[in-house]
Order: structure tokens, then sequence, then C-alpha cells
């Protein structure tokens, strides 16, 4: 029994270790993942879901999806994100609210992506871009939406929109010093 | 082929025509000493390189990219920094040891170097007790490692060197045993009258087929424990013992074990080359003449650094694929596993000799 035991474990041994030795030599012909960072700055693409800092796209109307409803605010751990919004009187009379500043403090941020998954309305998301250093940590308080920007209304309801511009235009000075 | 002694014979006829026989022996001995010396430099430098490199593209990294195209300075330049650092006195250690210890290592990896086959008639060391020379002076880098671990004062470097000396006694058996093995099949045991056979009959792996490679396996294992690297660096294993034997050596006493470890990685891995390889020796195929002409045109050298650095690719591949292994796991490796198994092998080539089933 014994001897059984040596030679299984012998010849049990050297295949084990033939097939390590042919998972490194797989290895060693595969592509190298290293970036060499500040060379290949041009054509360095981060893989999609490196969460770099947090951003609000707009398409080309210069419009936004948030609604300004709070709740990444809400389910953010650290407070990173201040969500302030406004009513207003919408043309057939009715109040309704809307976002007035989104002001995302990246310091702060801890790149869990909470506040991502929470948002109803897919409003936010994480871009790649990861070069975030400043010299004041006062800019990384980052506002979001841009100036002047509004939410993109449903496409059965576009009329509306065309309306907004008008009261966008209003709000568009307040926004300003934010941006600092 | 070409064969070195012309050259030899002509610097050697130079000199004593100019000057009295000891003066031509004198300037001899210290040519070949330089020559030693710069390649042993040379080839550490090119060792540690090819190490970093390959290590990196074991585990998908590029490895050093910066210094110089592809990183090809950066070995020299770490050779500089470690040139200019300073070597440490520490306070209670015993003195005379421990600043001797890093000498006896690389003292006993350069005689070994010096075994070496280059070309037809460019062996250093060469006589017809070549490979008992090689063990024996092979071993005196164990007394270096010990008195490392001694002299220092320190648990973590004795128990490396106690390590050291367990697993590179016991490994030195099985590497005694498989270059017994090639003995009987070549009948000598000077390296250039080996690589010579070799070039007539054929490698020895192919002569001596079936034990022969199996020979040649539990040399490399056991060669690959005897430079003291992964998966058998037990006396260095940074995460028990910091860095083992040398951990109260710095600067250029540190810089000795480091450059002796990759040349005995280098020796380790010519010696391979030398007994089973062919040493200088070209590849020919039986039967084929314009493709064994052909091998003839490229020089011993080439061929000899080239299946070197062949064998040393193969121990560096161990090296980066397996764990390390425990001090107890590695002596039943060499006691239960490997000993036997030489020793089977050493008579399956006995038997292989005598009813001429050589080829």
């Amino acid at each position: 029994m014994s001897t059984n035991n040596y030679f299984s474990g012998l010849f049990g041994g050297i295949k084990s270790l033939t097939t390590g030795l042919g998972v490194t030599i797989k290895e060693f012909f595969t592509p190298k993942i290293t970036e060499q960072y500040p060379e290949n700055r041009k054509e360095l693409k981060m893989f999609d879901r490196f969460r770099g800092r947090l951003v609000m796209p707009h398409n080309d109307q210069n419009e936004h999806k948030c609604i300004g409803c709070g709740l990444c605010q809400m389910a953010c751990p650290n407070g990173s994100i201040t969500v302030t919004s406004e009513t207003y009187e919408a043309e057939d009379g009715k109040k309704k609210k809307r976002l007035a500043k989104y002001e995302y403090d990246l310091g702060c941020c801890m790149f869990c992506e909470l506040c991502v998954t929470a948002c109803p309305s897919k409003a936010i998301e994480f871009s790649t871009e990861f070069e975030n250093a400043v010299f004041d940590r006062s800019k990384l308080v980052i506002q979001l939406n841009r100036p002047g920007s509004k939410v993109a209304e449903k496409k059965p309801v576009a009329k509306p929109a065309t309306a907004a511009p008008t009261a966008s235009a209003t709000n568009n000075n307040p926004k300003t010093p934010a941006a600092v | 082929m070409f064969d070195f002694t012309t050259v030899t014979q002509w610097i050697d006829n130079l000199l004593t025509s100019a000057m009295p026989t000891w003066a031509a022996t004198l300037i001899e001995c210290v040519l070949v000493a330089l020559a030693v010396i710069t390649l042993y430099a040379v080839f550490a430098i090119i060792l540690i390189y090819m190490e970093r490199k390959i290590c990196a593209f074991f585990q998908c990294r590029l490895g050093p990219m910066r210094v110089g195209k592809w990183g090809s300075i950066q070995v020299v330049s770490d050779v500089l920094k470690m040139l200019t650092k300073e070597i440490i006195d520490m306070k209670n250690v015993d003195r005379l040891l421990h600043k001797m210890a890093p000498f006896l290592v690389i003292v006993a990896s350069m005689l070994t170097f010096s075994c070496l086959p280059w070309n037809k008639g460019a062996g250093i060391i060469d006589f017809n007790v070549g490979i008992f020379f090689f063990l024996a002076a092979g071993s005196l880098g164990v007394v270096g490692i010990l008195l490392a671990g001694w002299s220092s004062n320190n648990k973590y470097a004795l128990i490396g060197a106690m390590r050291s000396g367990a697993q590179i006694i016991s490994y030195e058996v099985s590497i005694g045993l498989t270059m017994l093995t090639m003995i009987i099949l070549t009948g000598t045991m000077s390296f250039s009258e080996i690589c010579q056979q070799q070039a007539d009959y054929g490698w020895n792996i192919f002569r001596g087929h079936i034990p022969a490679v199996m020979a040649f396996i539990v040399y490399l294992i056991a060669g690959n424990a005897e430079c003291n690297r992964g998966p058998f660096d037990m006396p260095e294993a940074e995460s028990e013992l910091t860095a083992g034997y040398h951990v109260e050596y710095s600067g250029m006493h540190f810089g000795f074990y480091y450059l002796a470890e990759y040349l005995n990685l280098f020796i380790c891995a010519g010696m391979a080359s030398t007994i089973f390889l062919g040493g200088w020796a070209p590849l020919h195929i039986y039967g084929l003449e314009a493709f064994n002409n052909i091998m003839d045109y490229i020089p011993g050298v080439v061929w000899m650094v080239g299946k070197t650095f062949f064998v040393v690719f193969l121990l560096m591949w161990i090296r980066w694929t397996f764990p390390r292994l425990r001090i107890d796991q590695l002596l039943s490796l060499e006691w239960k596993y490997l000993m036997p198994i030489s020793l089977v092998i050493l008579v399956m080539m006995a038997l292989c000799v005598s009813l001429g089933l050589t080829l």
C-alpha cells in the first residue's frame, strides 16, 4: 500500500508540476498588461468599468437626464454629493421641481458607485478619466450640471421643452460661482 | 571546428620569445584572471537583466523599461549604485569571518566558473579529474554561506545558513550521482574530452537516451536547489527570514552574494550544457551532411553560450512557476525521491553502457 502511495504520489506530482509549467509558459507569450503611463498618455485607454470621477452626461442640446430627486445624495455614504433643486411654475400652471445645482466633491468620494446605482433616470455615471490631481482642495468640488443645461424631456412631450430656455437662462447666474 | 589553442599558442610564443618563461607564465595568468573576472561581471549583468525580464513576462508584466531602450541599462545603474553603497560595520559580529564569508562564496563561484569549456581548446581549468574538481570547488561556497550565518550574530541569518547547509549538502548527492551517470557514458572526467566526444559521436543526451534525459531532469532540479533558487530558496525565504544568511550584509559584500547567486545559476546551466548538451559541440544529425557542415560554421563559443542560456531559461521557468517548499518537503524530495531515482538512473546507464545499448 505504501509503495503504491509512493509511486502514485510521485507520478501525480510530476503531472501537476508539468501542468503548472504549461500554465506559466502560456502566460509568457500572452500580451502584457503593463501600461507605460506617462509615455503612452495619448493612446492609453482605460477599461470601461474604471471609476475615475462622477460625470453627468449632456447631449448636444445641453440637456441632461437628472430630475433632481436627490436619491444619489441619500445613497452617498460620504456625503460627497449635494443636490439643490428648485421649484418653478410650468406653463400649464403646475408647480414642478427641477435641478438647480449638482455639486460633487471628488475629495470625499470613495468611488463606490452607489449613487449611479441609485439613480432612477441614469443621469450620472463614472468616467474613466483619472488625472484628477489639482493644487487646491476647493477645486475638487465640481458642479456636474453645465451652466444653462436643462432636463431632457421625454419624446411625447417635446413641445414644452422649447419654452424652457427662458426659465433656465435665469438660473444661469447663480450657477457660475459654484463652478470655481 | 575552430581550435582556440592556436590563439593561446600564438600569445604564448610571443611572450616566451620576449621574456623568460616564468614572466610569460605570470603575464598569462594575469591575462586569464582578467578575462575570467570580466566575463564574470558581464554575465552577471546579462543574467540579472534576463531574470528581471523573464520574471516579468511570466507574471504578465514588462519588467524594467525606463532606463535605456527596453530598460537595458537598468542593471548597470543598479551595479553602480551597489558599488557606491557604504559597507556598514556591525558591532557584535565576528569581524574576520563576517568579512571573509562573501569572498569565500565568490571565490568558489569563480573557480567553478573557470571550469566551463568555452570553445575547443578554450577551457581555463581542464585536467583529467575536472568533474571532481568542479564538485569540490563548488562545495566551498556552502562554507561561505555557513560562515556568513554564523558570524552575523543574527537568528535569521543563522537559520538561513543552517537551512542552506542542509539543502546544499543533500542536493549535492543527486548532482554527484547524475554526473557520475554521465561519466559512465563518456568514460572520462575531463571537460575537454567530454566535449570532444560529443562533437564526434553526438550529444550525450541523445547518446544516453532514456537514462540521460532522466538524469538531465534530475540534474536541473538538484542544480536549482544547489543555487539556492526558488522553489528551493529556503535560505533566504524573505517572508520568514527577511533575507536569510546575508541579512547583515550591505553594499558590495551583499553584492558579492548577489553576483554569486546569479553566476552559480549560470555555472549550473553551463555544466548541464557541457555534460548533457554537448558543450561547444555543434548539433549534428546523422546522415544530413549539408546541415552538419552549416552547423560547423557556427563558432563553438556561440553554441556553448546559447545552450547555457537555454538551460538558464529552463531554470528561471521553474523558479517563477512553483511556490517555495517547506524545509521538510525539501529534504524529503531529495532523500525520498531524487536520490533513489538518480541511483536507478545510474544502474540503468551502467547496464546500457555494458550491454552496448547507447547510440
